[in-house]
């Protein structure tokens, strides 16, 4: 058993205080940029219908490319997380090897 | 005997197979409520989307696009971003901090006798709801396509039941991950060589299918109508439909992430690094899966058409019914079967998960302090519970009767789990401050919430609503918040906010985390 006064040296160590800034740098912008990205699509559709209306490619409209576009974004920005998300195991990895010394 | 029914027959042996090897494997509590801990990335990551994918994603949406075009598609983008949620913010820490469920994260540096009991009355109710959607779904479309082989409704649901409580009692959760596992490929075969049939329908030309979309011809009020069904607003009208869309919305992206049944599948991998690569690969499937109902629901608006689906059993056969035009009977059995054994997998997953909360966080660590009175307790009461969980299922569904509209229950279970669960699962990773009152008081106002506001609206209460929208989404979760945020402001408790550093550190680094083994 880890006691606490234990966790609370790990929290204070400054490889740890890296890597939830390293974490917070990626997790937040991300975070919003899918928010607002997805959300747009629903207020769009819902208050600018006619806007969405235009075809963009042939016979398809912009609602549809758009509603598309979304799982792209969503595959690229995991696979972009999983990539950072790799700098975070190696950052954790020195916190564990810290607090175990 | 009908091919559907060799088919589910098939299906059912090799299933209950399965249930009697994983009954043979280890013993145990971390193997009957985790697998042992034991599966790997890509097993993890196509049982979670064969836990995920219900009846409402394979028959629902592609009756939805099939009746009312673009908005369909809608639930299609929804239910795969919302995995964004569970990736960057919910499945390590998670993983890295809980046990069994998801109180076992809140109960962390909270007061656990509430915290768990409020948590495990959420997990119950958002699965009981969604439970009861899938059964009823089931028994009606059991009988449907069963219909020559003389199987009733109540029959139906009567098996599924049985099953599911089957796969549970005896096979735990290894029994219940490999049948959604092989779930999951079935589905994506099928869907896949759906597809396929459709394009090859049109000559496999992307603009000859999206022509026939631009007008689709079918019957209303007794005259012929031609609409374009990529025009969104078909579903979603004025006045309210606009902020109906968003309200739905809402509760799919950060109802996914608050879901109790897709939870729990974090803690059968070894690792955090384990759960997030298996929630990339479930992103993969889902992901694929969604963009081809574009296939499955248009191509049964254009091949099929409204008024044949509509006279043959409704929007939820839209599927089967191009499976039938496209591929004959052999075809039609086939997709069938997969209908059917998805919802087997989700009800499985559903039922191990209620009964995991129910015997985890209530049984031994609200009435009994948190120890077992004797060795293996735990999962003993969690396999009565399934019993209990199984045959009120049963009841429940045969009283509502086939045909019970259950799509507001799935809207529930999703406005619960966005409103209850997830502003408590956000607060208590990441905000020191948080506490005890908070935590309840966060989980009563979003079940309150979310129920009252489906209580009275559309849904339940068709002309008379006093709330007018379907989806209580955009009102029960920010009062989820707002309830979270008010209770913590009301008390300190400075136990809360020491134990916060340990949370954080068991969140961030895995250091203390359960590990794999289940022997």
């Amino acid at each position: 058993m880890i006691s606490s006064t234990q966790w609370e040296r790990v929290a204070a160590l400054d490889e740890f205080k890296a890597l939830l800034d390293a974490k917070r740098k990626f997790i937040v912008p991300a975070t919003i940029f899918f928010l607002v990205y997805y959300f747009a699509l629903p207020i769009l559709v819902g208050y600018a219908p006619h806007l969405m209306e235009t075809k963009v490619l042939g016979v398809v409209n912009l609602a549809y490319v758009f509603a598309l576009s979304q799982f792209f974004m969503a595959w690229i920005l995991a696979a972009m997380y999983l990539r950072a998300a790799g700098r975070f195991d190696e950052m954790a990895k020195d916190v564990v090897d810290k607090a175990r010394r | 005997m009908s091919t559907a029914l060799i088919m589910f027959l098939v299906f059912i042996i090799v299933t209950l197979g399965i249930t009697y090897w994983s009954a043979r494997q280890a013993t145990g509590a971390n193997s009957f409520f985790a697998a042992g801990r034991r599966m790997t990335a890509w097993q993890n990551g196509v049982a979670v989307a064969g836990d995920y994918m219900s009846a409402a994603s394979f028959l629902g949406i592609a009756g939805i696009i099939a009746f009312q075009g673009y908005d369909g598609f809608m639930y299609s983008v929804g239910w795969l971003v919302a995995y964004l949620t569970v990736l960057l913010i919910v499945a390590e820490p998670l993983r890295n901090a809980g046990k069994y469920t998801m109180a076992d994260v809140l109960a962390y540096r909270l007061s656990p006798r509430p915290v768990r009991a409020m948590a495990a009355l959420s997990t119950l109710t958002v699965s009981t709801f969604y439970m009861i959607a899938q059964m009823v779904g089931a028994g009606a479309l059991v009988a449907l396509l069963l219909k020559d082989s003389g199987i009733t409704y109540h029959t139906a649901v009567i098996g599924v039941g049985v099953l599911m409580v089957t796969y549970v009692v005896f096979g735990g959760m290894l029994a219940t991950t490999w049948v959604q596992i092989i779930k999951a490929v079935l589905l994506m075969a099928g869907t896949v060589l759906l597809s396929i049939l459709v394009l090859a329908h049109f000559d496999f030309s992307f603009s000859k299918f999206f022509d026939a979309i631009g007008h689709v011809t079918y019957t209303e009020n007794g005259v012929q109508v031609t609409k374009d069904f990529l025009q969104p607003g078909l579903r979603f009208k004025p006045p309210y439909g606009a902020l109906d869309l968003i309200s739905l919305s809402l509760a799919l992206i950060f109802g996914t992430a608050g879901l109790p049944h897709i939870l729990v599948r974090f803690y059968t991998v070894p690792d955090a690094k384990t759960a997030r690569i298996s929630v990339v690969w479930a992103m993969a499937l889902i992901g694929s899966f969604y963009i081809m109902t574009t296939f499955l629901g248009f191509g049964a608006a254009t091949i099929v058409g409204r008024d044949v689906i509509a006279a043959n059993g409704g929007t939820n056969m839209s599927a089967p019914l191009l499976a039938q035009t496209l591929g004959g009977e052999v075809f039609f059995a086939f997709v069938a079967a997969i209908a059917f054994a998805t919802i087997l997998a989700v009800v499985a997953g559903l039922t191990i998960s209620a009964s995991t909360s129910f015997a985890h966080d209530f049984y031994t660590n609200v009435l009994h302090h948190g120890r077992e009175r004797s060795p293996g307790e735990e999962v003993r009461v969690a396999r009565i519970t399934a019993f209990v969980v199984g045959a009120i299922a049963i009841a429940i569904a045969i009283l509502l009767g086939p045909t019970a509209n259950v799509a507001f229950l799935v809207a529930l279970a999703f406005a619960v789990a966005a409103s209850a669960n997830l502003p408590v699962i956000i607060f208590s990773l990441f905000w020191k401050r948080f506490n005890t009152t908070g935590a309840v008081a966060g989980l009563a106002t979003g079940l309150a919430a979310s129920i009252l506001l489906i209580l009275i609206g559309p849904s339940f209460m068709k002309a008379e609503a006093i709330f007018p929208l379907e989806n209580p989404g955009i009102v029960s979760i920010p009062l989820g918040f707002l309830g979270a945020v008010i209770g913590t402001l009301l008390t300190r408790e400075p136990t809360a906010e020491e134990k916060f550093a340990e949370l954080l550190v068991r969140a961030n680094t895995g250091l203390g985390a359960e590990k794999a083994g289940g022997h």
